[in-house]
């Protein structure tokens, strides 16, 4: 009897499978809480849309564990078809030609309509390569943003509607703050992202040579110029003071933001969602401090957050399937779905436009701040995005020393010209690697 | 009398170990080999690419300054943690060796972290000494210390050291506990009728009659800072602030998983390796010639 009801459930379970002929793509993805819902209502609405593919979506776990796993797997021989992967693995993705495919190859392939012209300049230029094809799919993007607490503020005798715009603004309003008995007067989380690299696209100094390592895999690091010293010498400076409060390599500073702890707080413009949720105090966003002495500054920043790799060695018919879950994901009304829901801004121009047709900068004053800030002027050279190989370990290099300078173990230029040494290490390493 | 089993048959004694041989020949020897070859290597991270290039990855290891920092952090680490941990689990055991009511009780809550795994271990330390939220972090404050491990290298390496000693005192426990009650009485009774105070009593007779079993948890908490911390490690400070807590075998796993250097990250597991077969002749040559079972 048991015998035969599971042969029946074996024989339904495979008919079930059968009569639809669906192809499975696989999608690993890092979209944790709220994210990860917005994530899976995307490909759910996909799958409902047609009959022929479905989107699988895994959660893999943080931004570099995905990575790992989908480069074991690769080294294994069952990738995923889609990998969300972080700006920084940028370079290694790239480097790995025979690992992934294009974008652009797979749209063509496909006769997919595709247009990286679409997309906002700062979006693409951190995801093509020199010769204009783009490599791998912008998906959710973010920038870094200056908050302030504003009740903060006014107890401390600060106007809270004049937010500072300069770190010389900045320093003023903190020694008041401090005055005034608050605790933590600024922190903030991804420090490298945020003062070594946001900081020099938005004062238009190179993070290193070779247009911040897009021009070729020769590129060394920049940042020990002395703006750069200046401005680590300023922030560690804040730190022995009690201005700066270091809160970590990732987003820790958020919580410290949020929980009303921290009056000041630059991070991304994705912990809007968080804030929003928890803090109990008047708050406000605004653009990123500048140091109003360097000529041409502010410029713009740059984004973090992810884009969607195609990986290699999968049938033809479900690239096609790729193909077409891609050219879904890219249609305007898509993706000012993902862009109101999860915080990460419009990445093309079309579905910033429907936004702002659909009032939503009205209703959420200063939403669309984060593409202003990113498209603030033309970008340059310097703050076009960043290409260097094995980032992942090259911030880490930049984070450590950060810590040595901030704690008072090495001052500023000590400990940017140790970043450098090391960075250019890491980076001849991969230069070698992939030669 | 030596008691010997005979087997009749020649293949069966071979078919009775052959498991254990083949779980270690894959997941011991395989792996150490592989680490030895890619340790030769210069690969990218998706292994398409791979060339020989000797020793340079270990030339390259030593002339890195991180990497010898790496040693230096792992000395003080495995140092402090074993002479911690041992110390303060002799003094626990002395203790609960002399309580007549209640022994089972004590030494059951004393034997309970060990249950705990060394990550949740990290988890627990983490909350408890976390820079804003910590509940000791409170008290402290209020005490008058600034409490921040994030960007303080010692407090860092302090709050690593209180864990790993709390997860690792039960294991020490047991052990001097055994040692403890496998003492003749006769001895210290002696001792005592010649006059020896409690002190003199310890230091002359006890402490000498526990040195086997003090001498293999040394070799042993060295082994576990060196290795069995990676949990506490990475729960916790994750190698910093900067790299004053990155100890040799966490090293190995930023480098290799995180940073996908595989060659780099194999030539660092083939000198622990080293070190682990330094450490194991030491233990077999001089700890288990001494020690009673």
């Amino acid at each position: 009897m048991l015998k035969r009801t599971i042969a029946l459930a074996i024989g339904t379970a495979m008919m079930a499978g059968t009569a639809h002929a669906q192809t499975n793509i696989q999608w690993w993805h890092s979209m944790g809480g709220a994210l990860g819902e917005a994530l899976n209502g995307l490909a759910d609405k996909f799958n409902a849309s047609q009959k022929d593919y479905k989107i699988v979506t895994t959660y893999k776990g943080s931004y570099p564990e995905s990575m790992t796993a989908a480069i074991a797997a690769f080294r294994a021989g069952n990738a995923p078809h889609l990998l969300q992967v972080f700006e920084v693995g940028t370079a290694t993705m790239m480097a790995a030609k025979g690992a992934i495919v294009p974008v652009a190859t797979v749209m063509r392939n496909a006769n997919e309509p595709f247009d990286p012209k679409a997309y906002l300049p700062t979006v693409t230029g951190y995801y093509t390569d020199l010769q204009g094809n783009m490599l791998s799919f912008p998906f959710n993007s973010s920038t870094v943003m200056f908050y302030i607490n504003k009740d903060a503020f006014k107890k401390a005798g600060l106007d809270p509607n004049k937010a500072p715009r300069t770190w010389k603004e900045l320093r003023a309003a903190a020694d008041k703050l401090k005055g005034a008995g608050q605790g933590c007067v600024y922190t903030t989380s991804w420090p490298s992202w945020m003062h070594i690299e946001n900081f020099s696209a938005w004062h238009n100094v190179p993070i290193g040579t070779k247009q911040n390592g897009m021009g070729g895999l020769d590129t060394e690091f920049t940042i020990n110029s002395p703006l750069h010293v200046r401005h680590i010498s300023m922030l560690a400076d804040m730190s022995q003071k009690g201005l700066f409060t270091y809160a970590g390599r990732t987003n820790q500073g958020d919580a410290k933001f949020s929980s009303g702890e921290c009056a000041m707080f630059s991070g991304s413009a994705g912990a809007q969602a968080g804030i929003k949720k928890a803090a109990k105090f008047d708050w406000s966003m605004h653009f990123i401090p500048y140091h109003d002495d360097v000529k041409g500054a502010p410029q713009n920043s740059i984004i973090g957050g992810a884009s969607v790799w195609v990986m290699g060695g999968k049938k033809p018919d479900e690239y096609k399937g790729v193909a077409k879950f891609l050219a879904f994901l890219s249609r305007p009304e898509i993706q000012m779905e993902w862009h109101t829901k999860t915080g990460y801004v419009p990445i093309t121009k079309a579905s910033y436009e429907l936004t702002r047709k659909s009032g939503f900068y009205d209703k959420n004053p200063g939403a669309d701040l984060p593409v202003r800030q990113l498209t603030n002027k033309e970008p340059t050279a310097n703050s076009k995005g960043l290409r260097f190989g094995n980032f992942v370990q090259g911030r880490t290099v930049i984070e450590e020393e950060l810590e040595a300078v901030f704690s008072g173990k090495k001052d500023a230029k000590a400990g940017l010209d140790d970043a450098v040494r090391r960075g250019n290490d890491i980076l001849r390493q991969f230069e070698a690697a992939n030669k | 009398m030596e008691k010997r089993v005979v087997f009749r048959s020649a293949w069966l004694p071979y078919a009775l170990v052959a498991p254990q041989i083949a779980i270690t020949l894959i997941f011991f020897f395989w792996p150490a080999a592989q680490a030895v070859w890619y340790s030769f290597q210069l690969q990218d991270a998706f292994g398409l690419r791979s060339q020989f290039v000797g020793l340079q990855n270990f030339f390259t290891l030593f002339r890195d300054p991180g990497y010898l920092h790496s040693f230096r952090v792992t000395a003080v680490f495995s140092v402090l943690v074993a002479v911690a941990g041992i110390a303060i689990s002799l003094l626990l055991a002395v203790m609960a060796d002399r309580v007549v009511r209640g022994a089972v009780g004590y030494r059951t809550l004393l034997i309970w972290p060990y249950a705990v795994a060394p990550a949740v271990a990290g988890v627990l330390y983490a909350f408890l000494f976390a820079p804003s939220i910590g509940i000791v972090t409170y008290a402290l404050r209020g005490m008058g210390v600034h409490w921040n491990w994030i960007i303080n290298g010692d407090q860092a390496m302090l709050l690593v050291v209180m864990a790993a000693v709390w997860n690792q005192i039960s294991y020490n426990f047991v052990f001097f506990l055994a040692g403890l009650q496998s003492i003749p009485r006769s001895l210290i009774e002696a001792a005592a009728i010649d006059g020896a105070g409690p002190m003199r009593r310890f230091w002359s007779v006890v402490f000498p009659l526990l040195s086997p079993t003090t001498f293999f948890l040394l070799v042993v908490n060295v082994v576990y800072a060196f290795f069995g911390t990676f949990g506490i490690i990475d729960a916790t400070t994750q190698g910093g602030p900067g790299q004053d807590t990155q100890i040799l075998v966490y090293k190995v796993y930023h480098d290799g998983v995180k940073a996908a250097d595989l060659g780099g990250s194999s030539a660092q597991s083939v000198i622990l390796m080293f070190i682990v077969i330094a450490l194991t002749v030491v233990q077999f040559r001089f700890v288990e010639r001494r020690v009673q079972y």
